[in-house]
This record gives C-alpha cells, structure tokens and sequence, in this order.
C-alpha cells in the first residue's frame, strides 16, 4: 500500500489536473484539502481514487476557506498537506493564505485560473495573478510558480512542496484552466530516480515530549501588540525572503541575445509567445521572448538586463494588466518603451502575436 | 495534409463531440505526434454547443486554441454558427448534410465546403449511436493525421470493455471508421 | 394536437427553452414557485436571488427582477435587500450545496434573526453543476466524485439534516418545511405558506424541495425516480416542521 506510485519514468497522455494529482502523490503529500470549484475539481476526483491506495487523504470541506485553513492544520500537524482552487475560491484562501504568509507555513496550493472578477467564466484566464501573488491582508511573500504545461504542472507541484518545506513560505501552483482541462503528452517520474532531494516534512506542534517539561512549548502567534513589535517581525519575514529570493526565482530565455522585440509572457501564453518567436525567426524578424517562471519573487533583475536590449517590449498577458504590474514593478528604470496586448479572460494564439510583434518593425 | 492539423469539432452536447476528439488525439499520440485536445465548455452540464479543438503537429505546440483551423466539422445548425470564425482560405468545412436552414451561415471564405451524410448513413447503414465515428472516420480520411490502424487501437483502448460484452460493436464501429472515410474520399 | 402545458404568468418566454438538463428537478420546483408568486399576486414585488450552482440558470427564467450571487452568498445578498426595502418579497433560490456548505453560517445566522426571507433550497444529494462531488447531504453509501467508493459515514458524517436544524433554531413565526417534487402539489402548497408568511411579516420561511439529478446521479427515468420517492425519503423526512401557530401538514 505505501509503494511508490510512480516508479521509474513513464511517458503519459493526461489533463493538467490529472498531472496535478500524480505529483502530488510523487511528493509525498499526505492529504489533499478541498472544495469543489470549476476547474480544478478533477484534482479532487482523480486524488480521491488515487489516495487509498497509497495510503494517502482527503477532506472536502465546508467551504474554501475551511480548505486553507485545514491545509494549514496539516501542515502544522507536520504533514504535507495541499490545496487547490480558483476564482471566486481563490477569492476566499487569501484569508487562510494570509496567516500563512505571516506565520510562514509551508502550504501547496494549486491555482486553476479561470475568468473574473467575480464568478465570471469557469473556463480560462490570467486574472488571479495579482490575487495569487499579492493577496489578501499580505506583503507577498509567497513563491508563485506560473506553468506553461503539463510537464511544468507535473514538474512544479513536486518543486512546489520542496521549496515550501525548505524555505517555509506559502508556495502556489498557478496554472489556468486551459492546462487543467487540455491533454497532451508528458512524462511523469519518480523524484528520487532523477536526484531531485525531497524535502521531508516536521511538524510545528504535537512534536515528542510534554511541552513545559521535556520541551519547550509551541506558542505560535498571528497577532502583536505594538507597532513596533509589528515592524520587526515582518521585516524579520522580508529580510528572510529577499535572501532566498535569488535560489528560488526562475525565468527563461528564447533568442533574447540579438531581440529588437522582446515579448515578455507568462504560463500558458509563453508558449504562444515561443511558438511566435519560432516563426518570426524563420521570417527574419529579430524578436526573443522572456518568460518569467516565478512571478513571486519575480526575475526583475533579468528582465530589465533582457529590455534594456531591446528597442520594444510586447507584453502579452489574458488579463487587463495584472502581469504588467509585476513587469514594470520588477524593471523600473527601464526606458524601452512597453506595449501590452490584454485579453482578459480570453486565450492567445501564436498566430496572433506574430500579428502584434509584426506591427513593431 | 499530412504530418499535421488543426482541428475543430462542433455539435450538440450529446453527439459525441468530445468521444471523437478524445479518442483522435489519443491514436495522434499513440504514433508520437504532439497532440493537444482542448474541449470548450460553459458551466452548464448539458446542453449547448461542444466543441473540441485538436491539434496534432511533429514540433511543440504553441497554444491550446488556435485562430484558423486546417478543418472544421459542424454536425449542428449552431455548431456552423459557433465555428465559421475558425475558417480561412485553407479551411476544409465539413458538415452534417442533414442540418437543415444553414445554406446563407456556410462560410464564403472557406477553402472548401463539404456536405457529408454522416447522420444518414449512422442511421441506414450502422446505428445512430455510432455517428460520431463516422465522423471520426471523416476526419481521418480527410487529414491523414492517424493511420485508420491507429485510430482502430484507441477505440480499442477507449471501448474495448463494450466490445468484449458484444464483439458485434467492434465490427460496428470499424466499420463507421471507414465508411468515414470514404464518405470524404475524392472530395478534398 | 400537441399539449400546451400551462406555465405561470410570471414566466419569461423570450428565455426558453431553459437551460435545465432533461430530467432535472429544478423546472418542477420553479413551476411550482412560479405559480405561487402568480397566485399570490407578488410579481410587482417578488425578487428572486440565485446561487452558483444549477440554481443559477433560473436567473433569467422568470419575469422577476432576479440577481446572480456568489455561492453561498445568496441568503446574505437577499437579507441585504429585505432590511434596506422590507417591503419587497425576497427569495433566496439554492442548492444543498449552497445552502448547507458555503452558505451554512448565513442560513445559520439569517434563521436566528428570524429574518423575513424566504429560502428555497433544492436538494439534489450532491453538487450538480460541477459535475457531482459530495455534498453535505449525499446519502450514505452514495458514490459521488469525491467519495468514488461511496460516502463512509464514520469519515463524513450523516446526510445533513437542513430544515430540522433551521426550526430548531428559529424562533416564533418563522415556517419551515421539506417537500419533493414527487409531490408538486403539495410542494407549491410548503411554497405558498412560505410566501406569505413573508407577506404577513411572522419570521423566516425555508423550504428544502427534494429534487432529483439524473445526468450526475447517472440513472435512467425508473431509477432517477425510485431515488427520489423512496430511498431520499429514508432519510429526509417530508411534511412541514414548523408553522406559527397552526397545525403542520405531514
């Protein structure tokens, strides 16, 4: 019953949710915490078929906020435990979100986004990346990972429980709906058989020994009394994350070296903007793409070195602007004039940035 | 057309839309193509337009939807609605000639336009239920993006449990695989 | 000759046909509350809140001003309404979902207030329009996508027992039944005193309608049938369980 799931390497034909839930069991995590939200809900269902056979568990809660905080209490309880949700339910983990950022937990979560504000549509978007990143009563202080794929969302969901226990800040999978839903072939592993060091788990409270007298108890706190002592403990948090900032942030570059435009794009449109770079290539344009991997904490530094090269940046994102936030946020002092191409809620082609990026030239 | 193509499938829910992309992409995959199956849905569980855009391609695939597809296959009045701005001067559009009042929505600017019995023949010469391989077969035969072979295995894969209880629905379903594809045969 | 059948006045043609799988409960349910706002002449007056979920694909079925809300948000949204302007008619239409998960504190709350809203909850057994997860009042034994090997009691808890929790809690003046849409005469008798328990201003008025779900129960006409007149039955009672002052009907 405790057998590895995935043993050796397999190549697969999956949905994203599906991807999501095999690596969650490569991972180790212990249970899953959720509530049915379109559409992510596939994580749940696969999870639930999948998890007594390898000794794992589930709760579906009340609500989704019970499924942050619950996620809190197993990670508390010292056991890997994760989440999943989007939209409106994305909405409502900022308020369990939020403690963990303050009280550093390592909590998994995976986000399906989907269009908003509001409840909107249930099928695809970019639009919770301010959410994700930055929400709640919060600093950000949380690792966001945005993926582009099936491999990404295998590959990531495992990372995401190692870095959240090695590190031990809130850390989200931010996928979108279109990963969640499509199939397309991938290959899943067993961690281990490719080095990958697993993080194990330890837990805040409950540990051995009568707290007072073999051990000091667990006294675990959310809230200060003065503004001071506020000042302190969340400079405390901000120094300890900038310093592992630079082992933790990811990005990558497509023929930026020589790029007159630069498309600058995240999670699933990175791959449009690949394909568009492939293709206006071929046709002699000169344009390279910078695809941010973290969005929290977010490759600045890398990105205005890959603008300050370039003659236009063209920033394409499905949402009104959320990504362009963290762009000009993470490059300012930049002076190469940015265009956005915004579509909230809706998809991106390649075809349609190679129209775009053509109009630059 | 081959070593490649986009593809929208569109219909009513319950036509089997989805089935036949699902188990396309699949046999894409089987010969290790890169494949990519996307179904469009709305919140409701039933009712409404389906549609499934499948791509199948020998390079990675850029996005999960895709402007102008190499094929579209309506099987409703609303699917030709729904699907006529996927259509280009290449656009193969192939739909059910049972769909009555649609002769002023047929795309002007598609490459070609195909009128193919598929409900018909489901109906006279297999069984309605197998009418989306019929369509599955038109498909095939219309892209070459599967081998009729591998497109025989995936159902397998998919059906195979059915087909042992009655093996008379392999037959059936082979056979609306290739009458698929010949209904398109000489057309394109 | 085809038959017309007989829809009420407050029924919105130009939004037909619904959205409303084949087989669903949900158009029993709102024929039954459509023609309770006709009788009772509440149209000017009656506004109509729906929650995520199939609810939700009543918000353009009647000739009513009606307003989407967020799940389980939908009593909350309707209090809103009724404190600011009491005299409007406020119905909150929900899900056993929306109702007894998300939405359980506001019914909670709203039920000890003995607010002047009228709740309509429709009980499917499981959350329907995101494709038929557990819900709080999924049966035991019940296969659903979250509990594939069926609903373990002991992990889970029992069906949840809605309107025997509400009228425990209210006070004085609030009505509170559960009917089926195996009986919609009865049904649109519970909704009527509902309504107009309202009207009177007496308390709060809660309705759970027994309903059924074919496409996620995956049962066939017979069966879909059997589930709601007689296993449901086992264990939500139907009959009124509250009425201020007067005898209860079941």
């Amino acid at each position: 019953m405790t057998d590895k799931p995935i043993q050796g390497e397999q190549r697969v034909f999956m949905t994203g949710n599906e991807a999501v839930a095999w690596a969650a069991l490569a991972a180790g995590a212990q249970i899953m915490y959720g509530y049915p939200i379109t559409p992510q809900n596939e994580i749940m269902h696969y999870w639930t078929r999948l998890a007594p056979m390898y000794g794992r568990k589930f709760l579906q809660t009340e609500d989704e906020i019970s499924a942050g905080f619950t996620t809190i209490g197993g990670v508390l309880a010292g056991v890997k435990a994760f989440t999943g949700s989007a939209g409106p339910g994305n909405t409502l983990m900022q308020e369990p979100m939020s403690m963990a950022e303050m009280m550093r937990l390592p909590t998994v979560m995976v986000v399906t986004q989907r269009g908003g504000p509001s409840t909107a549509t249930v099928i695809y978007s970019q639009q919770e990346v301010t959410m994700t990143c930055y929400g709640g009563n919060g600093e950000g202080f949380r690792i966001v990972y945005s993926t582009s794929g099936q491999q990404d969302l295998f590959d990531y969901t495992i990372k995401a429980f190692n870095t959240a226990w090695k590190y031990r800040f809130p850390t989200f999978v931010l996928g979108d709906g279109y990963q969640a839903k499509m199939r397309e072939p991938f290959v899943i592993y067993d961690p281990e058989l490719r080095g990958i060091e697993m993080v194990k788990a330890e837990p805040y409270m409950g540990n051995p020994g009568t707290p007072g007298i073999d051990r000091d108890p667990a006294h675990l706190r959310n809230t200060y009394n003065m503004e001071d002592e506020l000042l302190e403990a969340v400079r405390q948090i901000g120094a300890a994350y900038e310093k592992i900032s630079p082992e933790v942030v990811e990005y990558e570059q497509f023929e930026t070296g020589d790029a007159k435009v630069l498309l600058v794009a995240h999670g699933i449109v990175s791959r449009a903007a690949q394909g568009a770079v492939k293709v206006l290539r071929q046709q002699g344009y000169q344009v390279g793409h910078f695809r941010p991997i973290t969005l929290r904490p977010f490759p600045g530094v890398e990105l205005k070195a890959a603008a300050d090269k370039a003659r236009h940046v063209l920033l394409i994102e499905s949402s009104y602007g959320q990504f362009k936030k963290l762009v000009t946020d993470g490059i300012y002092g930049c002076t190469t004039p940015i265009l956005s191409y915004l579509k909230p809620g809706e998809g991106i082609t390649v075809e349609e940035i190679v129209a775009e990026a053509k109009k630059l030239f | 057309m081959a070593k490649g193509a986009k593809i929208t499938i569109a219909g009513e829910g319950g036509q089997g839309v989805q089935s036949v992309a699902n188990i396309l992409s699949e046999a894409a995959y089987e010969e290790g193509f890169e494949s990519l199956y996307i179904p469009n849905f709305g919140p409701e569980q039933r009712g409404g337009v389906s549609v499934a855009y499948v791509q199948i391609a020998e390079d990675s695939i850029g996005s999960p939807k895709f402007k102008t597809a190499d094929i579209v296959i309506a099987l409703s009045d609303r699917a030709v609605y729904r699907t006529r701005k996927y259509v280009g001067p290449q656009t193969v559009f192939v739909y059910d000639a049972n769909i009555k009042g649609v002769e002023d929505a047929l795309p002007r600017n598609a490459g070609k336009v195909l009128a193919i019995p598929a409900i018909k023949v489901a109906k006279e010469e297999l069984h309605p239920r197998v009418f989306n391989v019929v369509i599955m077969g038109a498909v095939i035969g219309a892209t070459q993006v599967v081998s009729l072979e591998k497109a025989k295995a995936a159902l397998e894969a998919k059906l195979g449990y059915k087909f042992e209880q009655d093996p008379s629905l392999r037959e059936l379903n082979y056979k609306a695989l290739e009458r698929g594809a010949e209904l398109v045969q000489g057309l394109i | 000759m085809s038959v017309q059948p007989q829809m009420p006045a407050v029924w919105r043609t130009e939004t037909k046909p619904h959205k409303f799988c084949p087989g669903c409960g949900h158009p029993l349910v709102l024929k039954a509350l459509g023609e309770a706002i006709t009788e009772l002449g509440i149209q000017e007056k009656a506004m109509l809140g729906c929650d995520i979920g199939c609810s939700l694909l009543a918000w353009d079925l009647f000739n009513l001003d009606s307003v989407q809300t967020h799940h389980g948000r939908t009593v909350p949204i309707m209090v809103g309404i009724k404190r600011a302007k009491p005299e409007v008619i406020t119905i909150a239409y929900m899900g056993d979902g929306g109702g007894y998960a998300i939405g359980s504190q506001h019914l909670v709350n709203t039920a000890m207030r003995n607010d002047r809203v009228t709740v309509i909850l429709v009980n499917n057994i499981q959350y329907a329009m995101t494709g038929g997860q557990m819900a709080p009042t999924t049966l035991p034994g019940q296969k659903t996508e979250t509990s594939p090997y069926g609903r373990d009691v002991e992990a889970t808890g029992n069906p949840a027992q809605g309107p025997e929790m509400v009228a425990a809690i209210t006070s004085e003046g609030a009505y509170v039944a559960r009917g089926t849409v195996a009986d919609v005469r009865q049904l649109k008798r519970f909704i009527k005193k509902a309504l107009e328990n309202q009207i009177a201003g007496r308390g709060f008025s809660f309705v759970e309608a027994l309903s059924l779900c074919p496409t996620n129960w995956a049962t066939n006409a017979k069966e879909t049938w059997r589930m709601v007149e007689e296993e449901m039955p086992r264990f939500f009672k139907v009959g009124e369980l509250k009425v201020p002052g007067e005898k209860k009907e079941g």
